[in-house]
């Protein structure tokens, strides 16, 4: 939805590093996500707040548990405004390259 | 730490349009095709009945049933693979369609949920989704598609 906000969530190798987990493994509560980190708890929910302001967390409430999953939607808004305009034609080759060595079929 | 018993993913977009608007767009086999790579789902969208995701060739890509209708607020999916037998023999997933409105906008949240850890089903989809919401938005913001293939 805003740019900057993405860009600047992604700015800092600790709320990478949250996303890297998220990615590994999807659904994570705070407590599980503080496990490993040296970070405080507080500083982990922090950074949890800033990726959600940024729409690349959402969360969702099962009973008392509250589970944080990674939303990929604008890290791939920003890749087809800024990598996809630049490669469409050039990904767009290799494809119809890849359909006509390999036949009509896809999975 | 105790492992989730479900693969589950949440995903959301910000879209400047209204419920209603978004809703059609999700709903109308013509629309869908333009941001959906010319898939488009074939049911009467009442509460209770099958649907189809059909792909451009006719084959059938998805099934299930429309287990929650609440226009243009929420739509309850129940959702199995139809074209890989490895996907399909995981049975049904749950697809979850939320719109609620926010300052002149849309946030449209779709979680996509089976119970059972590591579904290859979920891993399917997860990928395709992105894809579809960012056509979705880029049409109905300012009717011209970002991916055509």
């Amino acid at each position: 939805m805003n740019e900057d906000a993405v860009f600047r969530a992604l700015a800092d190798a600790s709320r990478r590093r949250l996303l890297d987990r998220l990615h590994s493994e999807n659904g994570q509560t705070l407590s599980e996500l503080c496990q490993g980190l040296a970070m405080t708890r507080q500083a982990v929910a922090k950074h949890l707040a800033i990726l959600e302001d940024a729409n690349l967390v959402s969360s969702q409430r099962h009973g008392r548990e509250k589970r944080h999953f990674i939303n990929p939607v604008p890290i791939n808004e920003i890749a087809e405004r800024w990598i996809g305009k630049f490669d469409q034609p050039r990904l767009s080759a290799l494809s119809n390259l890849k359909r006509n060595l390999e036949g009509e079929s896809h999975d | 730490m105790t492992k989730a018993a479900d693969t589950r993913f949440v995903y959301v977009i910000f879209i400047r349009t209204t419920p209603e608007a978004l809703w059609s767009a999700l709903t109308t086999a013509d629309f869908m095709k333009q941001y959906w790579f010319g898939m488009h789902i074939e049911t009467d969208w009442k509460a209770g009945s099958s649907w189809r995701l059909m792909f451009p060739d006719g084959r059938v890509a998805d099934v299930g049933e429309i287990v929650e209708l609440d226009r243009p607020r929420r739509l309850v999916l129940k959702w199995r693979n139809e074209f890989r037998p490895e996907l399909k023999s995981e049975g049904y997933a749950s697809c979850t369609i939320a719109l609620e409105p926010t300052d002149g906008a849309v946030k449209l949240t779709i979680t996509h949920a089976i119970d059972r850890a590591d579904s290859k089903l979920i891993e399917a989809v997860s990928g395709g989704w992105p894809r579809i919401l960012s056509n979705l938005k880029s049409l109905l913001e300012t009717g011209e598609l970002v991916l055509k293939t």
